[in-house]
């Protein structure tokens, strides 16, 4: 064979933000082997915080300059020879992530609540209960390889909605997910609970992504090739090989469910979230689901468009059970971590709701949203509010650490109302209780799924939202109005740093913006537009 | 030539792998039938490519190599730090985390 080799086109001018994310990833790395130990803590946060706040600008920039196509409904481009998609659903990820990772930034950085030292081991080599270990924590060591970890898999993030190739997605996936398994495995209390995360986290994630390169190869056995405008272009045309491109959906959906925790793939997610160190939790919960929807919109969209008869009754079937087993088994939770968790499965649903409306504007009428844009709000809300609440449980604390179990929590609102009622304000919006963000959110992916007549999942989305309502408020019950126990068997509110404080600022001020007035968010989502095919 | 073989082979062989990670305790066992799923992607996707008379599947297949490598370094940290903890590498007895 005659093979000439022709230099790929990348498109800096369009990529850059992502670029300097990885740049500043792998300058971390070479931080971590010449920068003296005492000085790393500052650089490599002042580094990220940087890299981040550069790449959210970026982010704005490119977003300015997408080009507008002749049908109006697409602006970007696709760059990196097809491979990847730069257009304005990407972008809207993109800021998303950014700013979900500048809270994850900060709230690693926070070393006030365990009196000067981070939340994460400080030496993960030392054995839990031994002189080493002691003797690590006496000297004050740190981690601070966890700054680069947090920006390779930001990189990871960034680029998981934005593949427009399957080889792309199982490179981005990978990427997202192994920095996330080792950050799990490293908090510097119940150092048991977080090894076990870690370990139940990367066999089950290592599991799923198996089954999704195992479709990845069956779909591109079926299209003969990787990107997605060629497999909806066979998916359109070809008939033959029908059984490929099923089975090749079907373990593709696998890989992508088990990342943003749906049910019958969600049996990681309560164990992770609790095991994990809390700022870890904070930033995955939010990052890890935005980025994953992101990916799952592109991919069924754009690659799998035209076979919509064939992935929606899945999903439809996958969204009620997801909301099911999230609302129902959040119910029985004493963990407060834990009940997050189920309770983030339960949004997994919601959001799997919206998934399922009306793709294209023009199908609707005026004023209506699509399905993107209910997607985009959902997870906008969904994003701060997670990471504030998650923020407020580093806060409350006993002599072991954090203390996660609700009888800890009782009557905290008579101790500490202004935490307490910070939290409670967070559970509000997550139940969806009017004036709050979570409200709006729910109400867009409710109508958008409507309107494409999948009115089942909505009737049992509203159930599981009064289902969800009966858990977040017993908790606010349980901080407000029992009586709390004698003192040494309660958790008390410590007092944070700037840190910790501007991240549940940020995570409140959006909850309630949004609520409130959530028209320029949900006109931002629209202006994203459709992905670019 | 006839690919039916070699993808009817790699169905084999992932199913062969995955059976093993359902039913393996050792999370090295475990982590090694991982790996047998992510080898029998790699043959189905040659094989494809070799169908379709184009260089993506091989070219896919290189890159899942790097990642399966990247996948031992952290699989296996994460097991080491389990096991020299836990003095045991099993994966029943790593429960605390439940319900």
């Amino acid at each position: 064979m005659d093979a000439v080799f022709t230099k790929p086109t990348i498109e800096y001018a369009d990529i850059w933000p992502l670029v300097l994310v990885f740049a500043v990833a792998c300058i971390g790395v070479v931080i971590e082997a010449f920068v003296p130990r005492e000085r790393r803590f500052i650089v490599q946060t002042v580094l990220a915080g940087a890299g981040l706040v550069a790449a959210l600008v970026g982010t704005v920039v490119v977003a300015r300059d997408l080009t507008v196509h002749a049908d109006g409904a697409a602006r970007g481009a696709i760059d990196v020879e097809g491979t990847i998609a730069v257009d304005g659903p990407a972008v809207f990820f993109w800021g998303l992530i950014l700013i979900v990772a500048l809270g994850g930034v900060l709230l690693f950085a926070e070393r006030r609540l365990e009196g000067g030292v981070s939340a994460f081991a400080g030496q993960a080599a030392a054995l839990p209960g031994t002189e080493a270990e002691r003797q690590a924590s006496k000297i004050g060591l740190e981690h601070t390889e966890i700054y680069p970890l947090l920006m390779f898999a930001v990189f990871g993030m960034m680029l998981f909605p934005t593949a427009n190739d399957l080889l792309t997605l199982f490179v981005a996936l990978e990427v997202l997910s192994l920095p996330l398994y080792l950050l799990c495995g490293l908090a510097r209390r119940r150092r048991l609970l977080s090894q076990e995360a870690a370990l139940k986290y990367f066999l089950l994630g290592a599991f799923s992504s198996g089954f999704f390169l195992y479709g990845v190869a069956l779909t591109y056995g079926f299209a003969g090739s990787m990107q997605y405008a060629d497999i909806n272009e066979a998916v359109r045309n070809d008939l033959s090989n029908q059984s490929l491109l099923l089975i090749g959906i079907g373990m593709l959906t696998v890989g992508l469910l088990f990342k943003v925790g749906a049910a019958p793939f969600h049996s990681w997610t309560p164990d992770v979230y609790q095991g994990a160190p809390t700022p870890v939790t904070a930033f995955m919960a939010a990052g890890t689901k935005i980025a994953a929807f992101g990916a799952i919109l592109r991919l069924f969209y754009v690659a799998f468009g035209s076979e919509r008869w064939t992935w929606q009754p899945m999903l439809w079937v996958v969204a009620i059970l997801t909301m099911v087993v999230g609302a129902v088994l959040a119910v029985v939770q004493t963990d407060m971590k834990r009940m997050l968790a189920y309770s983030s499965i339960a949004h997994t649903g919601f959001l799997l709701t919206g998934v399922l409306g009306v793709q294209q504007a023009s199908d609707l009428s005026d004023g209506e949203v699509t399905s993107m844009q209910a997607v985009l709000f959902y997870l906008t809300t969904y994003g701060f509010a997670m990471l504030g609440a998650f923020a407020v449980v580093t806060l409350v604390r006993d002599s072991s650490g954090e203390a996660t179990t609700f009888a800890r929590w009782q009557g905290l609102g008579r101790r500490s109302p202004l935490v307490a009622g910070l939290f409670a304000f967070f559970l509000l919006s997550m139940a969806g209780i009017p004036l709050t963000a979570g409200f709006v959110g729910k109400w867009a992916v409710f109508t958008v799924a409507l309107s494409a007549g999948a009115w089942p999942v909505v009737i049992a989305a509203i159930l599981c939202s009064i289902i969800a309502v009966f858990f977040y408020v017993r908790v606010i019950v349980l901080m407000f109005f029992v009586e709390g126990l004698p003192d040494g068997e309660v958790a008390s509110v410590t007092r944070p740093s700037l840190l910790t404080s501007a991240t549940i600022a940020v995570g409140l001020a959006a909850t309630v913006v949004l609520g409130v007035v959530p028209g320029p968010v949900l006109t931002l989502a629209g202006h994203a537009g459709q992905f670019l095919r | 030539m006839n690919i039916q073989a070699y993808v009817v082979l790699s169905a084999i062989l992932f199913t062969i792998g995955c059976v093993g990670v359902l039913t393996r305790r050792n999370a090295i066992v475990v982590f090694m039938c991982v790996e047998l799923m992510l080898n029998a992607s790699n043959l189905a996707l040659v094989a494809f490519a070799k169908q379709h008379g184009n260089l993506d599947g091989q070219i896919a297949a290189f890159f899942v190599m790097v990642v399966a490598a990247a996948e031992v370094v952290v699989g296996l940290a994460i097991i080491m730090t389990i096991f020299r903890t836990r003095r045991s590498a099993s994966v029943d007895d790593a429960s605390l985390l439940k319900y």
